[in-house]
Protein backbone atom coordinates (compact mmCIF):
# COMPACT_ATOMS: atom_id res chain seq x y z
CA UNK A 1 0.00 0.00 0.00
CA UNK A 2 1.59 3.31 -0.87
CA UNK A 3 1.89 6.51 1.11
CA UNK A 4 -1.01 7.97 -0.85
CA UNK A 5 -3.63 5.48 0.27
CA UNK A 6 -2.76 5.51 3.39
CA UNK A 7 -3.05 9.66 3.81
CA UNK A 8 -6.37 9.13 1.49
CA UNK A 9 -7.88 5.78 0.79
CA UNK A 10 -9.32 5.85 -2.87
CA UNK A 11 -12.63 4.49 -3.20
CA UNK A 12 -11.75 0.57 -4.69
CA UNK A 13 -13.92 -0.52 -8.15
CA UNK A 14 -15.50 -3.51 -5.67
CA UNK A 15 -16.54 -1.44 -3.62
CA UNK A 16 -18.71 0.81 -5.75
CA UNK A 17 -22.00 -0.54 -7.40
CA UNK A 18 -21.57 -1.69 -10.64
CA UNK A 19 -22.58 0.51 -13.62
CA UNK A 20 -22.99 -1.16 -17.19
CA UNK A 21 -21.18 2.18 -18.49
CA UNK A 22 -18.29 2.28 -16.00
CA UNK A 23 -15.19 1.23 -17.66
CA UNK A 24 -11.91 -0.07 -15.52
CA UNK A 25 -9.55 2.88 -16.52
CA UNK A 26 -11.64 5.93 -15.63
CA UNK A 27 -10.76 7.71 -12.44
CA UNK A 28 -13.88 7.77 -9.69
CA UNK A 29 -13.61 10.78 -7.37
CA UNK A 30 -15.74 11.67 -4.49
CA UNK A 31 -18.81 14.26 -4.81
CA UNK A 32 -19.74 15.99 -1.87
CA UNK A 33 -22.66 18.19 -3.27
CA UNK A 34 -24.23 15.51 -5.70
CA UNK A 35 -26.42 13.96 -2.59
CA UNK A 36 -27.91 17.35 -2.09
CA UNK A 37 -28.71 18.13 -5.42
CA UNK A 38 -30.81 14.76 -5.94
CA UNK A 39 -32.28 15.56 -2.50
CA UNK A 40 -33.61 18.74 -4.09
CA UNK A 41 -34.46 16.97 -6.79
CA UNK A 42 -36.76 14.21 -5.25
CA UNK A 43 -38.65 16.57 -2.88
CA UNK A 44 -41.21 17.41 -6.00
CA UNK A 45 -42.96 14.65 -7.53
CA UNK A 46 -41.94 14.56 -11.28
CA UNK A 47 -39.33 16.73 -11.28
CA UNK A 48 -37.64 18.14 -14.47
CA UNK A 49 -34.13 17.78 -14.44
CA UNK A 50 -31.56 20.27 -17.35
CA UNK A 51 -28.50 18.18 -18.12
CA UNK A 52 -26.44 20.38 -20.23
CA UNK A 53 -23.25 17.23 -20.85
CA UNK A 54 -23.41 15.12 -23.19
CA UNK A 55 -26.02 11.95 -22.76
CA UNK A 56 -24.96 9.24 -20.64
CA UNK A 57 -26.98 6.57 -20.56
CA UNK A 58 -26.53 5.25 -16.67
CA UNK A 59 -27.27 8.51 -15.72
CA UNK A 60 -30.27 8.81 -18.00
CA UNK A 61 -31.27 5.28 -16.61
CA UNK A 62 -30.44 7.10 -12.79
CA UNK A 63 -32.43 9.76 -12.79
CA UNK A 64 -35.36 8.63 -15.26
CA UNK A 65 -35.70 5.07 -13.57
CA UNK A 66 -34.82 5.80 -9.71
CA UNK A 67 -35.77 9.21 -9.54
CA UNK A 68 -38.61 9.55 -11.64
CA UNK A 69 -37.40 12.84 -13.50
CA UNK A 70 -38.02 13.89 -17.25
CA UNK A 71 -34.75 14.95 -18.26
CA UNK A 72 -33.37 17.12 -21.14
CA UNK A 73 -30.03 16.35 -22.43
CA UNK A 74 -28.59 19.41 -23.84
CA UNK A 75 -24.83 18.71 -24.40
CA UNK A 76 -24.05 22.18 -24.76
CA UNK A 77 -20.33 21.36 -25.10
CA UNK A 78 -21.24 19.80 -28.61
CA UNK A 79 -22.65 23.17 -29.47
CA UNK A 80 -19.48 24.91 -27.94
CA UNK A 81 -17.35 22.29 -30.08
CA UNK A 82 -19.35 23.23 -33.20
CA UNK A 83 -18.75 27.40 -32.89
CA UNK A 84 -15.39 26.72 -32.74
CA UNK A 85 -15.29 24.21 -35.58
CA UNK A 86 -17.00 26.83 -37.85
CA UNK A 87 -15.30 29.78 -36.66
CA UNK A 88 -18.41 31.51 -34.87
CA UNK A 89 -17.49 31.51 -31.38
CA UNK A 90 -18.60 35.36 -31.35
CA UNK A 91 -22.13 33.96 -32.39
CA UNK A 92 -22.16 31.87 -29.25
CA UNK A 93 -23.79 34.57 -26.74
CA UNK A 94 -26.87 35.36 -28.98
CA UNK A 95 -27.07 31.52 -29.60
CA UNK A 96 -27.27 30.33 -25.96
CA UNK A 97 -29.58 33.21 -25.44
CA UNK A 98 -32.23 31.03 -27.60
CA UNK A 99 -31.10 27.90 -27.03
CA UNK A 100 -33.84 27.04 -23.91
CA UNK A 101 -36.63 26.68 -24.74
CA UNK A 102 -38.12 25.60 -21.18
CA UNK A 103 -40.22 28.20 -19.78
CA UNK A 104 -39.34 30.52 -16.96
CA UNK A 105 -39.10 28.42 -13.76
CA UNK A 106 -40.25 24.96 -15.17
CA UNK A 107 -36.84 23.38 -14.32
CA UNK A 108 -36.10 21.52 -10.92
CA UNK A 109 -31.98 20.87 -11.09
CA UNK A 110 -29.82 21.80 -13.51
CA UNK A 111 -26.67 19.87 -14.18
CA UNK A 112 -24.02 22.42 -15.49
CA UNK A 113 -21.15 19.85 -14.85
CA UNK A 114 -17.60 22.17 -15.41
CA UNK A 115 -19.45 23.72 -19.00
CA UNK A 116 -18.58 27.22 -18.08
CA UNK A 117 -15.25 26.65 -17.48
CA UNK A 118 -14.58 26.30 -21.26
CA UNK A 119 -16.38 29.32 -22.09
CA UNK A 120 -15.47 32.74 -22.51
CA UNK A 121 -16.90 35.24 -20.36
CA UNK A 122 -19.49 37.12 -22.71
CA UNK A 123 -20.93 32.89 -23.27
CA UNK A 124 -20.79 32.54 -19.96
CA UNK A 125 -22.74 35.20 -18.46
CA UNK A 126 -25.46 34.47 -21.36
CA UNK A 127 -25.69 31.02 -20.25
CA UNK A 128 -25.92 31.80 -16.54
CA UNK A 129 -28.61 34.18 -17.25
CA UNK A 130 -30.94 31.82 -19.37
CA UNK A 131 -30.31 29.16 -16.68
CA UNK A 132 -31.26 31.03 -14.07
CA UNK A 133 -34.25 32.18 -15.91
CA UNK A 134 -35.39 28.70 -16.61
CA UNK A 135 -34.71 27.31 -13.00
CA UNK A 136 -37.53 27.02 -10.76
CA UNK A 137 -37.92 29.11 -7.13
CA UNK A 138 -35.74 27.24 -5.02
CA UNK A 139 -34.48 24.93 -7.34
CA UNK A 140 -31.11 23.66 -7.54
CA UNK A 141 -27.75 24.12 -9.94
CA UNK A 142 -25.09 21.71 -9.63
CA UNK A 143 -21.31 23.38 -11.58
CA UNK A 144 -17.60 22.24 -11.25
CA UNK A 145 -15.08 24.61 -11.65
CA UNK A 146 -11.37 23.98 -12.49
CA UNK A 147 -8.87 25.83 -9.37
CA UNK A 148 -5.55 24.95 -11.43
CA UNK A 149 -4.27 25.68 -14.46
CA UNK A 150 -5.68 23.97 -17.61
CA UNK A 151 -3.33 21.29 -18.65
CA UNK A 152 -5.01 19.38 -21.43
CA UNK A 153 -7.71 19.89 -24.23
CA UNK A 154 -10.49 17.68 -23.37
CA UNK A 155 -14.11 16.96 -21.99
CA UNK A 156 -15.47 15.31 -19.36
CA UNK A 157 -18.67 12.94 -19.28
CA UNK A 158 -19.52 12.53 -15.15
CA UNK A 159 -20.62 9.21 -14.90
CA UNK A 160 -22.79 9.12 -12.10
CA UNK A 161 -21.95 5.82 -10.02
CA UNK A 162 -23.62 6.65 -6.65
CA UNK A 163 -24.81 9.81 -4.66
CA UNK A 164 -21.21 10.25 -3.39
CA UNK A 165 -18.94 8.92 -6.45
CA UNK A 166 -18.46 9.99 -10.03
CA UNK A 167 -16.51 8.68 -12.80
CA UNK A 168 -14.47 10.83 -15.11
CA UNK A 169 -14.45 10.31 -19.06
CA UNK A 170 -12.76 12.43 -20.62
CA UNK A 171 -12.78 12.71 -24.35
CA UNK A 172 -11.53 15.03 -27.29
CA UNK A 173 -12.39 18.80 -26.81
CA UNK A 174 -12.64 21.47 -29.01
CA UNK A 175 -10.40 23.59 -26.43
CA UNK A 176 -9.19 23.59 -23.06
CA UNK A 177 -10.37 25.36 -20.25
CA UNK A 178 -10.93 28.85 -20.22
CA UNK A 179 -8.53 31.14 -17.08
CA UNK A 180 -9.79 29.90 -13.64
CA UNK A 181 -12.63 32.04 -12.27
CA UNK A 182 -12.21 33.36 -8.76
CA UNK A 183 -15.04 32.50 -6.32
CA UNK A 184 -16.00 35.98 -6.70
CA UNK A 185 -16.26 35.92 -10.38
CA UNK A 186 -18.66 32.84 -9.70
CA UNK A 187 -20.91 34.66 -8.02
CA UNK A 188 -21.09 37.80 -10.00
CA UNK A 189 -21.73 35.63 -12.68
CA UNK A 190 -24.77 33.58 -10.93
CA UNK A 191 -26.02 36.75 -9.35
CA UNK A 192 -29.79 35.17 -9.31
CA UNK A 193 -28.43 32.48 -7.77
CA UNK A 194 -27.04 31.88 -4.02
CA UNK A 195 -24.44 29.74 -3.33
CA UNK A 196 -25.23 27.22 -0.85
CA UNK A 197 -22.76 24.42 -0.67
CA UNK A 198 -19.31 24.95 -2.10
CA UNK A 199 -16.12 22.04 -1.54
CA UNK A 200 -12.68 21.98 -2.86
CA UNK A 201 -12.40 17.86 -4.20
CA UNK A 202 -9.33 15.77 -4.15
CA UNK A 203 -8.95 16.11 -7.97
CA UNK A 204 -8.99 20.02 -7.45
CA UNK A 205 -12.10 21.07 -8.70
CA UNK A 206 -15.10 23.39 -7.20
CA UNK A 207 -18.05 22.08 -6.46
CA UNK A 208 -20.44 24.29 -5.88
CA UNK A 209 -24.57 23.88 -5.47
CA UNK A 210 -26.64 26.98 -6.07
CA UNK A 211 -29.86 27.70 -4.89
CA UNK A 212 -32.36 30.23 -6.56
CA UNK A 213 -34.38 32.03 -4.25
CA UNK A 214 -37.56 31.05 -3.24
CA UNK A 215 -39.14 34.44 -2.74
CA UNK A 216 -37.97 35.90 -6.30
CA UNK A 217 -40.88 36.28 -8.78
CA UNK A 218 -40.01 34.34 -11.60
CA UNK A 219 -39.12 36.00 -15.26
CA UNK A 220 -41.45 36.44 -18.40
CA UNK A 221 -40.68 34.33 -21.23
CA UNK B 1 -32.20 -56.88 -96.21
CA UNK B 2 -32.16 -53.87 -93.62
CA UNK B 3 -31.10 -54.62 -90.19
CA UNK B 4 -32.27 -52.06 -88.02
CA UNK B 5 -29.33 -50.82 -86.08
CA UNK B 6 -29.69 -51.93 -82.97
CA UNK B 7 -28.33 -48.76 -82.02
CA UNK B 8 -30.97 -46.84 -83.40
CA UNK B 9 -33.57 -48.46 -82.44
CA UNK B 10 -36.69 -46.65 -81.72
CA UNK B 11 -38.33 -46.12 -78.75
CA UNK B 12 -41.23 -48.76 -79.43
CA UNK B 13 -41.00 -49.94 -76.27
CA UNK B 14 -43.27 -48.93 -73.70
CA UNK B 15 -42.00 -45.98 -71.40
CA UNK B 16 -40.52 -46.94 -68.39
CA UNK B 17 -43.38 -46.82 -65.68
CA UNK B 18 -42.66 -43.31 -64.03
CA UNK B 19 -41.59 -43.47 -60.79
CA UNK B 20 -43.34 -42.68 -57.95
CA UNK B 21 -42.46 -38.83 -56.78
CA UNK B 22 -40.14 -39.06 -54.48
CA UNK B 23 -42.29 -38.82 -51.23
CA UNK B 24 -42.07 -35.15 -50.01
CA UNK B 25 -44.04 -35.62 -46.67
CA UNK B 26 -41.29 -34.25 -44.89
CA UNK B 27 -41.78 -31.13 -46.56
CA UNK B 28 -45.39 -31.41 -46.93
CA UNK B 29 -47.60 -33.10 -44.54
CA UNK B 30 -44.78 -31.93 -41.55
CA UNK B 31 -43.58 -28.44 -41.86
CA UNK B 32 -40.68 -27.73 -39.92
CA UNK B 33 -41.29 -26.09 -36.45
CA UNK B 34 -38.49 -23.37 -36.95
CA UNK B 35 -40.34 -22.48 -40.55
CA UNK B 36 -43.59 -21.94 -39.04
CA UNK B 37 -42.06 -20.40 -36.19
CA UNK B 38 -39.89 -17.90 -38.93
CA UNK B 39 -44.22 -17.49 -40.52
CA UNK B 40 -45.45 -16.21 -37.34
CA UNK B 41 -42.76 -13.45 -36.72
CA UNK B 42 -41.43 -12.42 -40.15
CA UNK B 43 -39.63 -9.39 -40.39
CA UNK B 44 -40.01 -7.04 -42.55
CA UNK B 45 -36.79 -4.96 -44.17
CA UNK B 46 -36.59 -1.99 -45.86
CA UNK B 47 -33.76 -1.68 -48.25
CA UNK B 48 -31.61 1.48 -48.10
CA UNK B 49 -32.32 2.57 -51.58
CA UNK B 50 -35.85 2.44 -50.39
CA UNK B 51 -37.59 6.02 -49.59
CA UNK B 52 -40.84 6.60 -48.28
CA UNK B 53 -42.71 9.83 -47.08
CA UNK B 54 -45.95 9.41 -45.53
CA UNK B 55 -47.44 6.94 -43.57
CA UNK B 56 -46.16 3.76 -42.34
CA UNK B 57 -48.68 1.25 -40.43
CA UNK B 58 -47.96 -2.20 -39.79
CA UNK B 59 -48.76 -5.57 -37.30
CA UNK B 60 -45.41 -7.09 -37.61
CA UNK B 61 -41.62 -6.09 -36.89
CA UNK B 62 -39.92 -3.83 -39.31
CA UNK B 63 -36.26 -2.99 -39.94
CA UNK B 64 -35.51 -0.08 -42.08
CA UNK B 65 -32.33 0.27 -43.94
CA UNK B 66 -33.79 3.01 -45.88
CA UNK B 67 -35.16 6.83 -45.85
CA UNK B 68 -38.30 6.92 -44.38
CA UNK B 69 -40.37 10.69 -43.86
CA UNK B 70 -43.38 10.94 -41.98
CA UNK B 71 -45.19 8.88 -39.45
CA UNK B 72 -44.50 5.50 -38.13
CA UNK B 73 -46.82 3.06 -36.21
CA UNK B 74 -45.78 -0.65 -35.36
CA UNK B 75 -48.06 -0.53 -31.68
CA UNK B 76 -47.30 -4.34 -31.23
CA UNK B 77 -43.95 -4.62 -32.65
CA UNK B 78 -40.32 -3.70 -32.73
CA UNK B 79 -39.25 -1.49 -34.84
CA UNK B 80 -35.21 -1.82 -35.77
CA UNK B 81 -33.28 1.60 -37.58
CA UNK B 82 -31.03 -0.12 -39.33
CA UNK B 83 -26.99 1.29 -39.63
CA UNK B 84 -28.20 2.79 -42.61
CA UNK B 85 -31.39 3.80 -42.02
CA UNK B 86 -32.85 7.87 -42.00
CA UNK B 87 -35.93 8.63 -40.12
CA UNK B 88 -37.48 12.05 -39.92
CA UNK B 89 -41.01 11.05 -38.41
CA UNK B 90 -42.22 10.34 -35.34
CA UNK B 91 -42.45 7.01 -34.36
CA UNK B 92 -44.39 4.96 -32.49
CA UNK B 93 -44.09 1.40 -31.78
CA UNK B 94 -43.62 -1.44 -29.08
CA UNK B 95 -39.89 -1.77 -28.92
CA UNK B 96 -37.55 0.74 -31.12
CA UNK B 97 -33.97 0.08 -31.75
CA UNK B 98 -31.91 2.36 -33.08
CA UNK B 99 -28.58 1.82 -35.23
CA UNK B 100 -29.32 4.59 -37.98
CA UNK B 101 -30.36 8.34 -37.26
CA UNK B 102 -34.04 9.04 -36.38
CA UNK B 103 -34.96 12.96 -36.17
CA UNK B 104 -38.15 12.90 -34.58
CA UNK B 105 -40.40 12.17 -31.15
CA UNK B 106 -40.30 8.59 -30.26
CA UNK B 107 -42.65 6.53 -27.98
CA UNK B 108 -42.56 3.33 -27.05
CA UNK B 109 -44.93 1.03 -25.25
CA UNK B 110 -42.42 -0.74 -23.76
CA UNK B 111 -38.18 0.16 -24.52
CA UNK B 112 -36.04 2.51 -26.64
CA UNK B 113 -32.32 1.34 -27.48
CA UNK B 114 -30.39 3.51 -28.73
CA UNK B 115 -26.90 0.94 -30.00
CA UNK B 116 -23.35 2.16 -30.81
CA UNK B 117 -23.28 5.13 -33.28
CA UNK B 118 -27.15 5.29 -33.62
CA UNK B 119 -28.12 9.19 -33.09
CA UNK B 120 -31.65 10.47 -32.23
CA UNK B 121 -32.60 13.82 -31.99
CA UNK B 122 -36.18 14.25 -30.68
CA UNK B 123 -38.20 13.47 -27.50
CA UNK B 124 -38.63 10.04 -26.35
CA UNK B 125 -41.46 8.81 -24.15
CA UNK B 126 -41.09 4.83 -23.26
CA UNK B 127 -40.98 3.05 -19.52
CA UNK B 128 -37.39 2.13 -20.31
CA UNK B 129 -34.30 3.60 -22.13
CA UNK B 130 -30.82 2.09 -22.85
CA UNK B 131 -28.38 4.95 -24.35
CA UNK B 132 -24.86 2.91 -25.37
CA UNK B 133 -21.39 4.63 -24.78
CA UNK B 134 -20.72 5.20 -28.56
CA UNK B 135 -24.28 6.78 -29.15
CA UNK B 136 -25.72 10.24 -29.71
CA UNK B 137 -29.00 11.69 -28.48
CA UNK B 138 -30.16 15.03 -27.69
CA UNK B 139 -34.23 15.53 -26.81
CA UNK B 140 -35.79 14.99 -23.36
CA UNK B 141 -36.37 11.39 -21.67
CA UNK B 142 -39.71 10.97 -20.06
CA UNK B 143 -40.36 7.42 -18.45
CA UNK B 144 -43.41 8.39 -17.49
CA UNK B 145 -42.69 7.47 -14.23
CA UNK B 146 -44.10 9.03 -10.59
CA UNK B 147 -43.15 10.17 -7.57
CA UNK B 148 -39.60 7.63 -6.01
CA UNK B 149 -38.49 4.51 -6.88
CA UNK B 150 -40.59 1.84 -7.14
CA UNK B 151 -43.77 3.05 -8.63
CA UNK B 152 -45.17 1.54 -12.14
CA UNK B 153 -44.73 2.81 -14.91
CA UNK B 154 -47.29 4.11 -17.06
CA UNK B 155 -46.79 2.97 -20.47
CA UNK B 156 -46.86 5.25 -23.57
CA UNK B 157 -49.78 5.08 -25.71
CA UNK B 158 -49.37 5.52 -29.41
CA UNK B 159 -52.84 7.53 -31.48
CA UNK B 160 -54.98 5.37 -32.61
CA UNK B 161 -54.75 5.07 -36.62
CA UNK B 162 -58.22 3.91 -38.02
CA UNK B 163 -57.03 4.55 -41.90
CA UNK B 164 -55.78 1.56 -43.93
CA UNK B 165 -52.36 1.25 -44.41
CA UNK B 166 -51.10 3.58 -47.41
CA UNK B 167 -47.42 3.83 -47.98
CA UNK B 168 -46.41 7.28 -49.87
CA UNK B 169 -44.29 6.91 -52.97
Amino acid sequence: MGLLDRLAPRRNESDVPASPSVSAEDPIFATKALRKFLTSLTARESPVLLDLGPVVGSNVSFFGEQLGCKIFVEDIFSDLSRHLRTGALDELPAFLKKRFPQESGSVDGILCWDLIDYMDRPAAHELAHELTRVLRPDGALLAFFANTPPRDTRYTKYVIVDEVNLKHRSYEAGRGRQPILLNRDIIRLFSGLRVTDSFLLQNNLREILFRKPAYLPTEST
Amino acid sequence: MWKRDEAVRPASQPPAAPQPPAPVAAAVSGPRPETSHQMEKDIVNIGKSVVIKGELNGSEDLTIEGHVEGTIQLKDNVLTIGANGRIKAQVFAKSVIVLGEVTGNVTASDKVDIRDNGSVDGDIIAPRVAIAEGAHFRGSVDMQRKGGPGQPAKPAEPKPQAQPQRVGA
